[in-house]
């Protein structure tokens, strides 16, 4: 099996390198079928490991593959460890990134770029790979800023658009920030553990529950607290948590293709599964897991709000996936890791469709992108208005669909818990549910029901996309129906996850959800009389009357509501005051240090100062080189006569 | 070990090459030079592969009575440190060459043979075991690189090679007063001798700081950071290319030659000023390059706050020591950070250094400003550039990444503060090198002028795809240039671990 985890990775790779270095040569359809044959190499092998370790129940693999380097008698090593958790995460990101690839052919066949859009996306899903496939925390971090890389050169695919590579500088320094607390993170794993390797660590960590560090003076902190939440700060990089989540709505300059692979389906959901392997170390720090709610819930809240202001299609898309993201990382902090993943998976299927649904639409409306310029699409697109359809129900958790199951699993879990904060997390995810459904069918409405809006060119040629498209819309749509309710029995309750995730008995909110579980179907009636799911009615409802059914009356709230609203398109300021406080005033203090410290200081007063200096020294001193022999015969007498009284004085003392 | 002299090869090969250049004339020079230059890098195999990394004895040494009164020898060898900064100058000369083979028109032979002379010089100084020996290329060195600034350098040139000759060699100067001094204790000018010679505290204070003087200015570090971004701005690419590429390294190589092994407790005593000086380096340098306007000064600065590290990844040792309880455990990870450091910025900084040489062949300025969009129009350019920017970022699978990623784990096991100081290069590396990226290469075509930028032809195709290799080398596979570094690594720290007093 060692060759077939080989493969999985190197298989998108090689179409990555094929594709980018001999693009020209093999031109656009050689590109396309080369990085698809390469994912769909990986996709099958991915399959197979995933029957080899779930349903053969192979025994864990966790090997070295190459050695990086040794220093100090620690192995930095590039190795794999494949066990459940793994065998499930390069399932989602393999399909997912085939359906992608093949959409790709449909939306970026006009692009100049075609050859170079497929090499990023299998050089994405190569790293992708090595992240979730790591048995250590160099390879992680590698796997961690390689697909960081990516998304940086996808987020800037058009890079003459000024607005792009805004956005992808924004996102690559975001995520920097995330970065500096995970490396740090991972150095204090290094210093107290000795290694980086996964099962060392975890065996370990019990041991260090106790031990404190001390970083301000004499205050000390717990060790395991202290790792826990620098490895969280890079999770909320790269998922996109409070406060580190303003790259990802900008991210949306990039194609569309990569905002449902990258942007919603797999590279953001990394921290997700980042902290649930490390379930060993936050199981360990209640405080950890307290900062990891209250940032998940804080997220799945606020960022839902702002969702409900956004006019651009691919905005509301990308504001319901940060507060996806804050609905999987409230469910880490309750020590749900296995419901967080569960979601993660869900999420991934029913978000890569309403992504690529969404650009779907755009190709159709020749890259338009605000919903209020459209409306009534749904005779003429009827299979993306079918898939968005079913995208946004499995998103609203409508029961039976996937998304049901996975969200209302969280919300039980969260009531659980005990810990500090998961009271405000509970209030959070419950209001979040009637946000959700209002947001996204209020997009659903304004997009394919009501009068059309379009403008009367676009209009005339509107039509439904290529199969090219459409294809991958279907697939999706069938794990977004019906992948949660088969699975939730296994993923959940039938101890898939043993040895991967680690659960102290008593923060174990997920066999309190088991003990209310009695099969998908009783679990999707059981929704009838739960508050979820009429908060959820409740949205749909509210969207339908105030954007279908009395249009005029959005409008009215809006004013009524200006203050609110204000808030809300402004994004709470948070753009505002990163660009003026770290931005500007990482300039003004880099300009005042250059200009003051390196210029007017060092140079000024000592370099250029000092040899002033000696110029004016030497000014006073060529004055007496004067060249008349009587003044160095007078200088010498003078000269002559001190010394001597230098010598003879003393004799009178 | 081989049976002959290979190390005065390397480094008389250049340099009588170079004479040879130099009287030849215009005619066959820059061929003349190619030739020289790449015979030098072949003649890294063979070091490289006779190496043993088995001992920290020096190897391939050669002895030989130079100036007997006063006992000055011819004494070369090399260990780990000094083999992969050999053969990096070795790398970084014929790439240099191939650079300058049309850009330079004016004195070409005399351009040829100055690199040639300093390729040998260079070598030297990381050859010698003789303190006067060790001194006399120290300074000779100056010479050809005051010249290269001094003859092909830009508008300002006078005002930057004097700056540059006074600055290194004001710290030179107090480096042998304290080589002469040493001489009288132990009536040798042997460095390993050196190493083994009783001095007592306040001997070793000044002997450190006279030290630090020389190597200090050459790293450089703030606050004697200065001449710096003007030397590069003022100098022709190649000879920018080397300043960053290997003349940094000599100051490191200094620190670990002279000032660890010979005043230990002196380092022990004032590791605290280094490792300000260095984290001062990594963040206030970090800010300044963010300001810069010109591309040569941003790339100037970002190899002082890059610097940082190596001199950080050296002076955390002692710390370590005390954590440690006196054993050596854990220090060598800050040690080897650093000399991988330092390889990796010598193919980070020359590259960066060629890349603004390549635009300025053409559009003649160094403006970031008067850029944009230069991918455009130089798509395989702006591959080479990206790559290049992200591996200054420190980005992992690029050598930027490790030496970095090293010293910060390391830091991490002296002081917290420390690792948090220097990761925030992160964030700050990435700032500043990627804003010069989103304004230079990015965006829509900026002028004219970019829109008839031709891409890069072969020649430098050449040159950036052999350091885009070496950069990718050392990041996806760091284990043997890492091998190399261990036993000598170890041996310096069992040294210096042990106090003289």
């Amino acid at each position: 099996m060692e060759q077939v985890y080989l493969l999985i990775p190197l298989a998108p790779l090689f179409g990555a390198i094929v594709a980018g270095l001999f693009g020209r040569r093999i031109g656009r359809a050689g590109a396309h079928w080369v990085t698809i044959a390469g994912v769909t190499v990986a996709f099958v092998l991915s399959l197979v490991s995933l029957k080899h370790h779930v349903i053969d129940g192979a025994p864990v693999f966790n090997a070295a593959v190459y050695t990086w380097l040794v220093s100090d008698g620690i192995q930095f090593q590039i190795g794999f460890l494949v066990d459940n958790l793994t065998v499930l995460m390069i399932t989602v990101v393999t399909s997912v990134s085939l359906a992608v690839h093949v959409y790709t052919i449909g939306y970026m066949e006009e692009d100049p770029g075609y050859q170079r859009f497929f090499s990023y996306i299998a050089l994405f899903t190569f790293s992708m790979l090595m992240l979730v496939m790591s048995n250590n925390f160099l390879q992680l971090f590698f796997g961690w800023e390689a697909v960081g890389l990516v998304s940086y050169l996808l987020i800037g695919f058009w890079f003459k658009r000024e607005t792009a590579i805004y956005a992808n500088l924004k996102a690559f320094l975001v995520n920097r920030v995330g970065d500096f607390g995970f490396l740090l993170g991972i150095a204090a794993i290094v210093t107290y553990f000795g290694t980086l390797d996964y099962a060392q660590v975890f065996a370990a960590a019990p041991d260090h529950a106790a031990t404190t560090i001390a970083l301000f003076g004499g205050q000390s902190w717990s060790l395991m607290t202290v790792i826990c939440i620098f490895l969280f700060i890079g999770a909320m990089g790269k998922s996109a948590q409070v406060p580190l989540h303003v790259w990802l709505p900008d991210s949306m300059e990039g194609p569309t293709p990569i905002s449902a692979l990258i942007h919603a389906a797999t590279m953001v959901t990394a921290g997700i599964f980042m902290v649930a392997r490390m379930s060993p170390l936050f199981e360990l720090s209640e405080t950890a897991l307290s900062v990891v709610i209250i940032i998940g819930a804080i997220t799945a809240l606020f960022m839902g709000l702002v969702g409900i202001v956004q006019n651009d299609i691919k905005r509301v898309v990308a504001y319901s996936t940060l507060s996806q993201l804050g609905y999987m990382t409230v469910a880490l902090g309750a020590s749900a890791y296995s419901v967080a993943i569960f979601h993660l998976m869900t999420h991934a299927f029913f978000k890569a469709l309403l992504f690529l649904a969404a650009g779907s639409v755009i190709i159709a409306m020749h890259h338009e992108q605000d919903i209020r310029a459209m409306g009534g699409l749904w005779r003429k697109m009827p299979i993306t208005y079918v898939t968005s359809l079913v995208g946004s129900l499995a998103l609203i958790g409508t029961p039976f669909f996937s998304g049901y199951f996975s969200k209302d699993a969280i919300i039980v879990a969260v009531s659980h818990a005990q810990i500090a904060g998961a009271g405000f997390a509970y209030f959070a995810v419950t209001i979040g549910v009637f946000i959700t459904a209002f947001y996204s069918f209020r997009m659903f409405f304004l997009v394919f029901h009501g009068e059309s809006r379009v403008d009367p060119h676009t209009a005339e040629h509107l039509h439904e996309t290529k199969p090219v498209v459409t294809l991958p819309l279907i697939a999706l749509a069938i794990p977004s129906v019906i992948i949660g309710g088969l699975t939730i029995e296994p993923v959940l309750f039938g101890g898939f996850f043993d040895g991967a995730i680690d659960v102290a008995s008593r923060h174990d909110t997920v066999a309190k959800v088991a003990e209310g579980f009695h099969g998908a179907i009783s679990f999707s009636m059981h929704a009838l009389v739960s508050l979820p799911f009429y908060l959820a009615l409740a949205g749909v409802a509210a969207a339908w009357y105030l954007y279908l059914r009395r249009p005029e009356l959005a409008g009215r709230l809006r004013e009524k509501l200006a203050p609110l609203h204000l808030i809300l398109t402004r994004k709470y300021w948070c753009d505002e005051f990163n660009s003026i406080v770290f931005a500007g005033g990482g300039r003004m203090f880099g300009r005042l240090l250059w200009r003051v410290g390196d210029e007017s200081v060092i140079d000024g007063l000592i370099v250029n100062g000092a040899a002033n200096t000696v110029g004016r020294i030497a000014q006073v001193l060529r004055h007496l080189q004067t060249g008349f022999l009587y003044h160095y015969a007078f200088a010498m007498i003078i000269g002559l006569l001190l010394l001597l009284t230098l010598f003879v004085m003393p004799a009178y003392f | 070990m081989l049976d002959w002299p290979i190390l005065s090869v390397l480094i008389w090969l250049p340099i009588i090459g170079g004479i040879v250049v130099l009287l030849s004339g215009e005619g066959g020079a820059r061929r003349t030079a190619l030739v020289v230059s790449v015979a030098t890098l072949a003649l890294c195999v063979p070091l490289w592969s006779a190496f043993s990394t088995a001992t920290a004895e020096m190897q391939f040494t050669e002895h030989a009575s130079w100036i007997p009164v006063i006992n000055a020898n011819y004494a070369l060898g090399i260990d780990g440190f000094a083999l992969p900064l050999i053969v990096l100058t070795a790398l970084i000369t014929p790439l240099v060459v191939i650079a300058g083979w049309q850009v330079i028109e004016h004195k070409r032979a005399q351009y040829m043979a100055a690199f040639l002379i300093m390729e040998g010089l260079m070598i030297g100084v990381f050859a010698a075991l003789d303190a006067i020996l060790f001194y006399v290329f120290w300074e000779a060195q100056l010479i050809p690189m005051f010249l290269v600034i001094g003859v092909w350098g830009g508008p300002n040139r006078v005002y930057a090679t004097i700056k540059f000759f006074l600055y290194t060699f004001f710290g030179s100067v107090f480096m042998l007063v304290a080589l002469i001094y040493m001489y009288f204790q132990s009536s040798s000018f042997e460095i390993l001798q050196f190493h083994g010679l009783e001095l007592n505290l306040t001997e070793q204070i000044l002997i450190f700081v006279a030290f630090l003087a020389a190597f200090a200015v050459k790293i450089p570090m703030w606050p004697v950071h200065t001449w710096l971004p003007d030397a590069h701005v003022e100098a022709p690419t190649g000879g920018s290319a080397v300043l960053a590429a290997i003349m940094l390294k000599m100051g490191g190589y200094g620190f670990i030659r002279f000032s660890l092994p010979i005043a230990p407790d002196a380092s022990r005593e004032l590791d605290w000023l280094i490792i300000t000086l260095s984290l001062i380096a990594v963040v206030y340098i970090g800010f300044v390059a963010l300001v810069q306007q010109d591309m040569k000064k941003l790339i100037a600065y970002s190899s002082i706050s890059h610097m940082g590290f190596v001199t950080l990844g050296l002076f955390i040792a002692f710390t370590i020591f005390t954590r440690g309880g006196g054993e050596i455990d854990g220090a060598a990870l800050g040690v080897e950070g650093a000399m991988v450091q330092m390889v990796s910025h010598g193919f980070v900084s020359a590259a960066l250094f060629l890349c603004v040489g390549v635009m300025y062949d053409r559009l003649h300025s160094r403006m970031i400003k008067d850029y944009g969009g230069v991918a455009n129009s130089m798509p395989i350019f702006a591959t080479f550039m990206v790559l290049f920017a992200m591996s200054n970022a420190g980005l992992p699978g690029t050598s930027g990444f490790v030496g970095e990623f090293m010293v910060i784990l390391a830091s991490f096991k002296a002081n917290f503060w420390y690792a948090f100081l220097a990761a925030t290069t992160l964030v700050l590396g990435a700032a500043y090198t990627l804003w010069m990226v989103k304004r230079v290469v990015f965006g829509e075509v900026a002028s004219d002028g970019v829109a008839a930028l031709q891409d890069v032809d072969a020649r430098e195709f050449l040159v950036l795809g052999v350091l885009t290799a070496c950069v990718l080398l050392i990041g996806i596979w760091p284990a043997p240039l890492v091998d190399v570094l261990h036993v000598s690594v170890e041996n310096l720290l069992r040294h210096i671990v042990l106090s003289k007093l």
